[in-house]
């Protein structure tokens, strides 16, 4: 338990202090986006890395959130800190809705109704012109403020959204090694034997399903202020399937694993700006040489890399 | 203590199990025997709630608990150990124990992720107790250790301590000498015995004959979904039914 907190210490340190090394600049801005991610990617790896159920239909969550703080903000003119949370409510309360039926489906079922209901979610901002503005985008959404301190530049945004990303995280690491992170990878191992030990393995799934939502709901928030500007097109069935990636890539069940996809796959498109148009191709390869080699993610399989190294230096040593 | 009316089972045209009828002794230990296909695992999956019955009606204590759920039963005191064990296999020894006392904590969602004082509390009265259960299986040294690496028979061990941690006043285990060597056997008796000391009643589907004989005190026979004979060891060794059963002359 000690481990954990210090291992959160030293995260949330390095986090802090990395705008220092950055010094501002345009790198500041992609980083925001890593914080975003972050929170998204741990969202969904509480569902798929511990309870074991797929969502590709995350991104749906993230756009309801990012949508609800701008119109309720922009157009109906409430404070930010307000709208923030009831969106969150909103999807919550949502999620725990559709939850309750669609957990039922196992395996590929479950991923074709998610993938569905992001398909639905996405049509609904495109169509709904009067209140979304529909495939042109949705702007004027006021940035975040605290009394006359307005979050309106990258290193304000950047604390802002690793503000709550380091709160996800550690609300996430606190789950995972508790009754209730155990009694989920137990559903995920042997949902029957879990059932056997008392746990409700169906209630326990719509509960995590709407806690994942409503930290994606967050993050979309936080990206409607940050951003002013929102449209349908980062909110469809590509971004679920870079949520995926990250999580894969990352590592299943590892909460740290899940930062280092989301920072990968944020920074990679920068890295990779000539390659623009073929991004999904990149992910789909990165997806399959993971799978592949690395099933672990990259939180487990790069330590493993370093002990193979050092194993094969120690046993030249012994020969 | 367990009192099981008239369960019949059909798999489509197929009668699993046709009216069986017996009744359990608080702290007693039952075997449950018969040839392969009799219906004794379909008739564990009925009692503990893991597949429906056509009709008939379980009673645990006086109470109908035909077609409750297993968690819920878990709850009212019952639970049971799988065939082909099923480990939580992820996960470490102690952690598997630790999901054994899912219903003797409460600590929720949100508690559980803001680390409220008192989830803390609970967390470590989780571990404490889960240390003791495999004190008492004997696999204490393999705490740490992945749940899925573990030899088939220390894998037995750990299931009957998860079970155990759930406080239960029933418990069923579904041929728990399969794949264990005699020296195994003979512990898994011995432990039987004294899980039946604490107060727990026992049964068993199994398919070693020496083990029910020398444990059990009574034993229901089973041959082709209907109920062929109970009594003690001694009734049901001599029964010329279960002999002919038993050799394929019936």
């Amino acid at each position: 338990m000690k481990r954990e907190l210090l291992k959160f210490l030293l995260f949330a340190v390095l986090i802090l202090a990395a705008p220092l090394a950055f010094k501002g600049g345009y790198l500041m801005n992609v980083l925001v986006f890593v914080g975003i991610n972050t929170m998204l990617a741990v969202a969904l790896n509480l569902l798929l890395g511990y309870a074991g159920q797929i969502s590709l239909g995350h991104a749906g969550f993230f756009g309801i959130g990012a949508y609800l703080s701008g119109i309720l903000t922009a157009t109906y003119g409430w404070n930010p800190w307000l709208a923030m949370p009831l969106a969150a409510l909103a999807v919550g309360i949502l999620a725990g809705l559709i939850g309750f039926p669609i957990l039922k489906l196992k395996g590929h079922y479950l991923a074709m109704a998610t993938l569905g209901l992001g398909i639905i979610i996405y049509i609904v901002f495109n169509e709904t012109v009067d209140l979304t503005g529909g495939p042109s985008g949705f702007s004027g959404i006021p940035n975040l403020s605290v009394g006359s301190f307005v979050f309106n530049n990258d290193i304000r945004n950047y604390y802002l959204a690793w503000t709550f990303a380091l709160a996800v995280v550690l609300f996430s690491v606190n789950l995972a090694g508790s009754r209730v992170g155990r009694a989920l990878r137990a559903v995920h191992d042997s949902e029957v034997a879990a059932r056997v030990m008392g746990v409700n393995a169906r209630v326990l799934k719509v509960q995590v399903f709407a806690l994942s939502a409503v930290i994606s709901s967050l993050a979309g928030s936080l990206y409607a202020h940050t951003m002013t500007f929102v449209s349908p097109a980062s909110f469809g069935f590509n971004f679920s399937v870079e949520l995926l990636t990250m999580v894969v890539i990352g590592g299943l069940g590892s909460v740290y694993g899940s930062f280092l996809g989301a920072a990968l796959l944020t920074l990679l498109p920068e890295l990779l700006r000539g390659a623009q148009d073929y991004d999904i191709i990149i992910y789909g390869g990165l997806l399959m040489i993971m799978v592949m080699f690395m099933p672990g993610g990259l939180v487990r399989g790069i330590p493993d890399l370093f002990r193979r190294a050092a194993g094969i230096r120690g046993g030249a040593g012994n020969a | 203590m367990l009192e099981v009316t008239g369960i019949t089972r059909r798999f489509g045209g197929v009668t699993a199990l046709e009216d069986v009828s017996f009744t359990i002794g608080q702290g007693s230990i039952t075997g449950v025997i018969g040839p392969n296909g009799a219906g004794k695992t379909t008739l564990f999956n009925i009692i503990t709630g893991i597949y429906s019955r056509t009709s008939g009606c379980v009673k645990l204590e006086g109470r109908d608990i035909s077609g409750l759920s297993p968690e819920r039963l878990a709850r009212l005191g019952m639970v049971r150990t799988f065939q082909n064990i099923e480990l939580f296999s992820t996960m470490s020894v102690l952690e598997n124990v630790m999901v054994g006392l899912h219903t003797k904590s409460s600590s929720g969602l949100l508690a559980c992720s803001l680390k409220m004082p008192w989830s803390i509390v609970e967390e470590r009265r989780i571990r404490e107790s889960a240390m003791q259960w495999l004190e008492f299986t004997g696999i204490t040294d393999l705490a740490g250790d992945a749940a899925g690496n573990l030899p088939f028979g220390k894998g037995r061990l750990l299931e009957i301590a998860r079970a155990l941690a759930v406080q239960p006043r029933i418990i069923l285990m579904d041929e728990p000498a399969a794949g264990l060597n005699s020296q195994e056997t003979l512990a898994l008796a011995r432990l039987i015995e004294k899980i039946r000391g604490m107060g727990i009643t026992v049964v068993l589907v199994e398919h070693d004959m020496e083990l029910v004989m020398d444990v059990c005190d009574r034993i229901v026979v089973l041959n082709l979904g209907r109920k062929l004979a109970a009594g003690t060891p001694r009734e049901i060794q001599e029964n010329e039914e279960v002999i002919a059963a038993y050799l394929g002359e019936g």
